[in-house]
């Protein structure tokens, strides 16, 4: 079979389970697609010799009852994987090698899959378009010199450029789903505390979470399944009923409603993304939802909150860096020297300011004004979102402000990245789950995302939202394959 | 509000991050522009307002105090830039 690479990761779990597909067939097929895709920059570490290996062993004797018996998947370079060089795209973690295994990958090792290898992001997960990674920017496979979005930027590329069938990906303020948009595929930020951060290099803990990424809905369902489960070793881990995501979804949302909210018509939002949002509306009332217009008053100060409050939790957990236990070290001429040589060589510039960000708003007279404000303004926020699923089951939003835009187009102006996660941002402040899902394209072709938020702990309700949104759509990726060497 | 050189130089420190002129002067006008961003939340009153401190809402589970990993003595040591038998090496604190 010569188009492997563009099967669903359902179409592929259920060729290998019927025998017509071996891992070894499917395996060989993403490393040779991948190893044809090197102007992607998709990859920060391949791991294909052992990948094959893997697969090769899994045949002598496959357990056909796992979930994704066989597969072989890349996964974002911000998972420690045991053995395998994790450098969350940082210079200062070039040459880490964990010696334990997150509890997702984990889990995703359990059912089956197999590492095809680390998937390039921003450094730290700071980013909103994949240019601060210490390994390069990547491209989107929609277009030459594009930014793929980010912070998940390879993993977006390489799954919609067809280098692994699924893979994961972490969202922190928008970095699942604002790349999922901008590349035309499924991402799903889940409720905080449903996946482990066990193992998951950590960035802003209050609003890390992992989460799926796919090219249907149906795969990010099966996806999620895999991965959220109870973690005691991740102090915030919630222990709940979850759902069996991917046997559960259905198309029939009849009679959900959906609320639509007004604080999302922001000034200056290009007139496709309303278009698109209008489309929106109009494909869940073909599915039977009932929309409501709803408000959430306070959406415009969630990114100033989460400018406070990221940065100062990144200060914290970056402090670690400091050139003893593991990492790069530079030189220094005493401890403190060392300290500071280390950490300015080491980290990138988007990395830095954050830490200053993060270090001043903390510091002494000025946390009152900042850092308590913003987890007040956060309880704000997190009180509209109680107050409006009173009245509906889901929200329904564009996933992004605008299209993908230019490699360089932002770089100089940090607040207009920033914007950039101005409709995925409130999600994670107020710890609810997410997800996006390509709706249409923009004048230039380019993927547009909508992005439906559930109630915490509702994943299985957008999921089915977005499932049976996705056949009324019936989004085609305009994919033409133009860095294949 | 404004974060001036001196401001810069002192986070720098706290944050052990050695920062030149150059890159002090870029890193105020960023962090300027980002503040004046941020100061919009002054725009809303919040004396009353309880501080959201966790998103789970849920108290930290105890668990038992048992040593899990044992012998990772290797594995600790493993990835650190220098090391001496059983130690990390830092410059010398010392005189």
């Amino acid at each position: 079979m010569s188009d492997i690479t563009k099967q669903s990761l359902t179409e592929l779990v259920e060729n290998i389970k019927k025998k017509k597909l071996s891992s070894t067939d499917v395996t060989k097929a993403f490393i040779r697609r991948s190893e044809k895709s090197s102007e992607l920059n998709a990859y920060i570490t391949d791991d294909f010799t052992s990948a094959l290996d893997k697969a090769k062993k899994f045949d002598q004797n496959p357990n056909l009852d796992l979930k994704l018996p066989g597969i072989p998947m890349a996964v974002k370079d911000l998972f420690c994987t045991k053995n395998v060089k994790t450098t969350a795209g940082s210079k200062i973690l070039n040459n880490f090698v964990p010696t334990y295994e997150s509890t997702v990958t984990e889990n995703i090792w359990n059912e089956g899959a197999i590492l095809l290898g680390k998937l390039n992001c921003d450094e730290f997960a700071m980013g909103s378009s994949n240019e601060t990674s210490h390994f390069g920017n990547v491209q989107n496979p929609i277009d030459k010199n594009l930014v793929p979005g980010g912070s998940s930027g390879g993993s977006a590329s390489a799954v919609a450029g067809q280098l692994t069938p699924i893979t994961i990906g972490t969202d922190t303020g928008g970095s699942i789903r604002q790349p999922a948009s901008f590349t035309g595929i499924v991402g799903l930020k889940p409720t905080y505390g449903s996946c482990s951060r066990y193992g998951i290099v950590a960035f802003a803990s209050s609003l890390d979470q992992a989460g799926p990424m796919a090219q249907n809905v149906k795969d990010c369902a099966l996806l999620q399944e895999v991965i959220s489960t109870y973690d005691p070793k991740d102090s915030t881990s919630i222990n709940f009923k979850r759902n069996h995501y991917s046997k559960e979804l259905t198309k029939n949302i009849k009679g959900k409603k959906i609320g639509i909210p007004k604080e999302y018509r922001v000034d200056g939002m290009p007139k496709e993304i309303e278009d698109l949002w209008q489309k929106g509306i109009q494909y869940a009332k073909d599915c039977g939802a009932e929309t409501i217009d709803i408000s959430l008053p306070h959406t415009s100060y969630a990114l100033p909150t989460y400018y406070i409050v990221a940065p100062a939790e990144a200060s914290s957990n970056l402090a670690r860096y400091d050139g003893v236990k593991y990492g790069y070290r530079a030189k220094g001429e005493n401890l403190i020297d060392m300290y500071e040589k280390t950490r300015s060589e080491g980290f990138g510039a988007e990395v830095q300011r954050r830490i200053m960000i993060g270090t001043y708003v903390l510091s002494s007279g000025y946390y009152d004004a900042y850092y308590l404000k913003a987890q007040k303004v956060r309880k704000l926020i997190k009180n509209d979102f109680d107050e409006a699923y009173k009245k509906v089951d889901a929200i329904l939003t564009p996933s992004t402000p605008s299209s993908a835009f230019k490699i360089g187009e932002k770089t100089n102006d940090p607040v207009s990245m920033y914007l950039n996660d101005i409709f995925t941002v409130p999600v994670n402040l107020a710890g609810l789950p997410g997800i996006s899902i390509p709706a249409g394209h923009d004048t230039k072709g380019y993927p547009l995302g909508l992005q439906i938020i559930g109630k915490a702990f509702d994943e299985q309700n957008i999921l089915n939202i977005a499932f049976a949104m996705e056949e009324k759509i019936n989004f085609k990726n305009k994919i033409t394959d133009w860095w294949i060497k | 509000m404004s974060i001036d050189l001196k401001t810069i130089k002192h986070i720098s420190k706290l944050s052990r991050i050695s920062v030149d002129e150059k890159r002090a002067e870029k890193l105020a006008d960023d962090l300027n522009s980002i503040f004046e961003f941020i100061e919009k939340l002054n725009e809303l009153k919040t004396d009353d307002v309880k501080p959201l401190t966790s998103i789970a809402e849920t108290t930290l589970k105890f668990r038992s105090d048992e040593i899990k990993s044992k012998n990772i003595r290797e594995q600790i040591i493993k990835n650190s830039p220098e090391d001496n038998e059983d130690y990390f090496v830092v410059p010398k604190v010392i005189e």
